[in-house]
């Protein structure tokens, strides 16, 4: 699991581009939207792109977005239970 | 008709222009076929949130219109007109290539709702929260002057007080390296390709040492033969003969098209002095803009860089000058300028 947290944080940080974040920058239980990394919609659809892309799961319901996008330790508790690849 | 005054120009380009204006040129390498330009910090312009989702055109756009406007002390322009030729080549790439890459299954959302030719125009007003017109041209080589002459035009016929005109354009990863690959190596663009953004305020109302953008003429095509009538003719239509033109500002880029500028010299007597400015920015569709800043600049400022000036050593004070490009032989653009 801690391997998958710190996969996500990479990822998250090379795919939107957070040049003023590091992974150590990013706690487990930060806020990905609003007040924690400010994430908005548009980073939300590259997000469900990537666990399409990565993970294999995919995402219809946005009202499931907003609660797997929490943080990466919600996020990465997701993938583990629905991932197909 | 009104005036048209430039209130501001700024250039974003391979030199140091945006922090030091012309001091510091200096000779492009011709090694590598392809110059990025010099990149000021853009984080003192755009805020962090916004930045990160920037390809190089827009991050140079939105930049060097921010400051082309503070320059002026315009908060709000009444018009925003764009020219591009490639738009925003280096997206357009990487959400091309994604969809190779992802047998296209997966289109990522940022680099495709960016790519447009539209989003450097659309930041701007974005950042500015302004409605007002905003429309971008893209005409190949003629894309910054169709831009300028939008400008021109809504100056001159009082439908805007100021308008924000620019031009730009990226040289993104790839494609520019075909474009390079079928450049004909013996009689082709010698200058690298490269890449750059250059913006200005346009005004009716007359300010202290304020340029006046006189005329554009622009042709898709032009043989060498009506070079000479088709100068005599602009040189007519606005009163200046060739003898009052203090500056010719001419676009060689190394390619056998060149001889279209040493037609376009012959029309002026040896007082006009020559400046030519690709050795030092590059190629790229919208060079002529840095043509443009170049002409503001040395009416302003009075000052020849050796660097771009050929030929004998000019009058002063510089009054009236041209700006003169064209692209492998097509595009033709004529810019006339007055202080």
């Amino acid at each position: 699991m801690s391997n998958l947290k710190q996969e996500l944080k990479e990822n998250i940080i090379e795919l939107l581009n957070l040049e003023e974040f590091s992974v150590e920058d990013i706690n487990d239980n930060d806020a990905l939207f609003g007040d924690g990394l400010g994430l908005d919609s548009i980073d939300a659809l590259e997000l469900m792109v990537m666990l399409d892309k990565d993970y294999g799961i995919k995402l219809t319901d946005p009202k499931e977005g907003k609660e797997i996008f929490q943080s990466i330790a919600v996020l990465a508790e997701y993938i583990e239970k629905n991932r197909t690849k | 008709m009104k005036p048209c005054y430039i209130y501001s120009a700024v250039s974003i380009s391979a030199q140091h222009t945006f922090d030091s204006g012309l001091g510091l040129l200096e000779p492009l390498a011709l090694q590598p076929n392809k110059v990025n330009a010099h990149h000021p910090l853009y984080k003192s312009y755009i805020p962090p949130a916004a930045l990160r989702r920037m390809a190089t055109g827009v991050k140079m756009g939105v930049t060097a219109g921010k400051k082309a406007l503070e320059n002026a002390n315009i908060i709000q322009p009444d018009a925003i007109v764009i020219g591009t030729g490639m738009g925003c080549i280096e997206d357009t790439e990487t959400f091309l290539n994604a969809i190779i890459k992802n047998d296209e299954a997966y289109l990522t959302p940022t680099a495709f709702i960016q790519s447009t030719h539209n989003t450097v125009g659309a930041q701007i007003a974005l950042g500015l929260q302004c409605k007002a017109y905003n429309n971008t041209y893209v005409h190949g080589a003629l894309s910054f002057e169709s831009a300028l002459l939008d400008g021109l035009l809504q100056v001159e016929d009082d439908s805007a007080s100021t308008v924000l005109v620019g031009g730009l354009d990226e040289l993104g990863k790839e494609f520019i390296d075909y474009i390079d690959l079928i450049e004909d190596k013996n009689e082709g663009i010698t200058v690298p390709f490269s890449e750059g953004a250059s913006f200005f305020v346009l005004g009716a109302i007359k300010q202290q040492h304020a340029v006046q953008l006189k005329a554009i003429k622009t042709f898709s095509a032009l043989t060498l033969e009506n070079v000479r009538s088709v100068f005599m003719a602009f040189l007519k239509e606005n009163a200046c003969p060739p003898e009052t033109i203090d500056a010719l500002i001419l676009g060689h880029n190394g390619s056998k098209y060149d001889h279209y500028y040493t037609e376009a010299a012959s029309c002026f007597p040896k007082t006009t002095v020559q400046l030519k400015y690709k050795q030092c920015i590059g190629e790229y569709f919208t060079a002529s803009a840095f043509g443009l800043y170049l002409g503001v600049t040395l009416l302003k400022n009075q000052d020849l860089p050796s660097l771009l000036t050929c030929g004998d050593t000019p009058k002063k004070p510089l009054k009236i000058s041209i700006i003169y490009n064209q692209y492998n032989g097509r595009d033709h653009s004529l810019i006339l300028l007055s202080l």
